[in-house]
């Protein structure tokens, strides 16, 4: 990780994303838009509470006995001629994924969308191996063109206009005419794509719940590239991060529900797939093979700590970043991370380190909007305080990754100082005295009030506190 | 929280220190409004802060021992009410979990149960009815974050504004979403922080409100400062002091 040029820096990514007011004006027509239709979706309180209680629950039992689930569905999917492969790190699940095409003679592979094929920078590393990866999901598509990364989990070129993507597709798809009608768009890409699923020699595709009782593995899609990619191709390789597994397929429909409504405001999506193994004894269709790779890729030390076990909980709707103010702001790729947004904020430090992606954890309001929306409960706010408190510790271990390796000497001393003032009466009234006689001198233009007054007017306090006055006016102390 | 069927006849006021240095006028019209209840209200000097800044800092002990010397401020069982939304839900939500295994859990446990928003305890406890003696106005009201998801205050304020007859209020949009406050992120991230600031200055010029009200002082303090830096001449004002202005006999 050291040899990269330069580390991610919300901050500086962020500044620019702020500056382009293009940006900033398509995140938030998509935002605005997607918050409204969610909102009609769950109209009804009562209902909403209840499902998501029953999300949050059957996420949170599934993962206290996760390793019993992952061994019931890798024997379900044996038997049903799915073959299961276990990958600890990104590098491992390539690796894996190059051998099963290396065995196929495989050159030309057509991918569905899946965020951990994201987390293993897949296509780059199929480029690199002579391998060619097509996105075949719309979104990804774009993106895949334009030679950038995923600015949103479930709508990954949501940081593009239609503007934008007609001149993209003018630019880099030959024979196609300019035109910025959305369905003709579409057509165009459709064209390209049809083409590319007879000719791939496998599909890759993510998963979105592992059925542990019958080794199934349902996919949630609405282009019908999904099916396409995973269907018509000899091979199909499918790609899970282990929080996947669901115990019994009576806990995917409320899933399901949760994470449509959630993420597109759908009440169901357009197709849902069960892959249930490959073609069998006088099937016509369906893959030669199919092969599941879980991954781990740090979701075992997130699943050690009995509170930061709930970010697996994550079914990947990106409501979060939807209602999130800052994300709204600065989109997706100012995250420099694959899972952007407050997700994203427990994700990345966990996976990379609370040191290394501490900007990341101070980049939170707090306001509580995800932490609202999650449809699995996950209490997001209260886990990057717990993050921050892990990057700042004094000392000691845990099994969260760059423990205090963000502590500042200068802050850490700032809030002791705080501390033995604010926790000693007296000293607090004599600093309240000070503050509001004194108060008014303090230069705006030294930081951190130099950061307030950036944008603000200075406060000022009061000329006397609200104790003095309590004080005059004979209000009870006791 | 108090049963709501038997009114107490003493409570505890908890000002908090921005209100305590920043808005002292806020804080003493908190208070005349439940003494105009026939309430007893304690207000304990030395209290100061409910350890928030700290506590989302990442700094849990430096925190604990700020709340700890509000948990020794207010003994007994009375109720605490406090005029704002974001101390009430951090001492309410995170005070248990931040004197775990600590030897005051217990006391901590009792206080975080005892801890009221104000316009919760005017509206729930009291259910008060205020005569409005003011001339009309147009303003529009800022729903805190805290308040709204930590302390689930939501319909008690806008109650309160619809019994004063002369007040009109207008509707802000994206009402619910976070002015860009936040504590330390406003410094932390001034940029992003100052973004949001500006959008919300900006939803509360296009609401044709003359005065912006919200029960948090950070959310006042944030959102008036950069109404001033825009020129607005829109005002800011707590919710507790617009109410006893109003309603004050003079």
């Amino acid at each position: 990780m050291s040899a990269e040029p330069r580390p991610p820096d919300f901050r500086r990514a962020s500044a620019a994303a702020l500056a382009d007011g293009q940006l900033r004006a398509n995140f938030r027509r998509a935002m605005d838009g997607l918050t409204s239709k969610r909102a009609a979706q769950f109209a009804d309180p009562v209902e909403w509470r209840d499902l998501r209680a029953l999300g949050a629950a059957i996420r949170a039992r599934t993962l206290v006995r996760l390793p019993e689930h992952l061994a019931r569905l890798e024997a379900r999917c044996r038997e049903n001629g799915i073959a299961v492969r276990w990958a600890e790190t990104t590098g491992e699940a390539n690796a894996i994924v190059l051998e099963i095409l290396r065995r196929h003679g495989a050159t030309r592979v057509v991918k569905g969308k899946s965020m951990v094929s994201e987390e293993m920078h897949l296509n780059d590393f199929l480029e690199r191996n002579g391998i060619e990866s097509l996105e075949s999901d719309l979104g990804e598509y774009i993106i895949q063109l334009d030679g950038e990364t995923p600015s949103h989990i479930i709508m990954p070129a949501i940081h593009k206009n239609r503007g934008q993507i007609a001149k993209l597709f003018g630019r880099r798809i030959r024979d196609a005419e300019y035109t910025e009608d959305v369905d003709a768009l579409t057509a165009i890409a459709r064209r390209v794509l049809r083409r590319k699923f007879f000719e791939a020699d496998a599909g890759i595709s993510g998963v979105n719940f592992a059925v542990a009782e019958t080794g199934t593995l349902c996919l949630v899609e609405n282009e019908g590239n999904g099916r396409m990619s995973t269907h018509v191709p000899p091979v199909h390789i499918a790609l899970m991060g282990i929080e996947k597994v669901v115990p019994r397929l009576e806990d995917v429909p409320p899933l399901y529900s949760l994470l449509t409504r959630s993420a597109t405001a759908q009440p169901i999506t357009t197709y849902f797939n069960m892959i249930g193994g490959p073609r069998g004894p006088g099937e016509k269709d369906g893959p030669r093979e199919v092969h599941l790779v879980i991954l781990d890729n740090g979701r075992s030390r997130m699943h050690a700590d009995p509170a930061l076990q709930a970010t697996l909980r994550c079914i990947r709707c990106g409501a979060c970043m939807n209602h999130c103010p800052v994300y709204a702001r600065v989109g997706g790729h100012a995250y420099e991370a694959v899972y952007p947004g407050p997700i994203g904020k427990l994700v990345t430090p966990q996976t990379e380190g609370v040191d290394r992606r501490a900007d990341l954890l101070e980049a939170s309001s707090l306001c509580g909007a995800c932490g609202e929306v999650c449809p699995v409960g996950i209490p997001i706010p209260e886990l990057i305080v717990r993050l921050r408190t892990e990057a700042a510790a004094p000392g000691g271990t845990s099994a969260v990754l760059g423990r205090g390796g963000a502590r500042h000497r200068l802050e850490s001393l700032a809030w002791r100082v705080w501390s033995a003032v604010l926790s000693r009466p007296r000293l607090y009234r004599a600093a309240a005295l000070a503050a509001t006689r004194l108060g008014r001198l303090v230069p705006a233009g030294l930081p951190p009030l130099s950061a307030w007054t950036r944008f603000r007017s200075a406060p000022r306090p009061a000329r006397r506190s609200m104790q003095e006055l309590a004080d005059e006016e004979g209000i009870p102390d006791a | 929280m108090t049963d709501a069927s038997s009114r107490p006849r003493a409570v505890y006021y908890f000002a908090t220190c921005l209100v305590d240095l920043f808005y002292p006028e806020a804080g003493l019209s908190g208070i005349r409004l439940l003494q105009r209840e026939g309430l007893r209200v304690v207000f304990p000097r030395g209290q100061s802060c409910c350890g928030q800044p700290a506590y989302n800092s990442g700094y849990a002990g430096e925190a604990r021992e700020v709340a700890r010397a509000q948990l020794r401020r207010f003994p007994g069982e009375e109720p605490v009410v406090v005029p704002s939304g974001s101390c009430a839900g951090m001492i309410r939500r995170h005070y248990p979990g931040l004197f775990a295994g600590d030897p005051d859990e217990g006391v901590a446990r009792a206080f975080a149960g005892r801890v009221v928003e104000l316009t919760e305890f005017l509206v729930g406890v009291l259910g008060v009815r205020l005569a409005d003696r003011g001339s009309p106005v147009r303003v529009t009201w800022h729903p805190s974050c805290h308040a709204l998801r930590e302390c689930g205050v939501d319909r008690e304020p806008t109650e309160l504004l619809a019994q004063l007859a002369n007040v009109t209020v207008t509707p802000l949009a994206r009402d619910k979403e976070c002015c860009g406050f936040g504590g330390t992120f406003a410094v932390r991230h001034p940029a992003i922080s100052g973004a949001m600031a500006d959008d919300k200055a900006a939803a509360v010029e296009e609401s044709g409100a003359g005065i912006l009200l919200s029960g948090d002082a950070g959310c006042l303090m944030n959102v008036g400062g950069r109404l001033a830096a825009r020129g607005s001449r829109v005002a800011t004002r707590h919710l507790a002091e617009f109410l006893w202005e109003r309603t004050r006999e003079r």
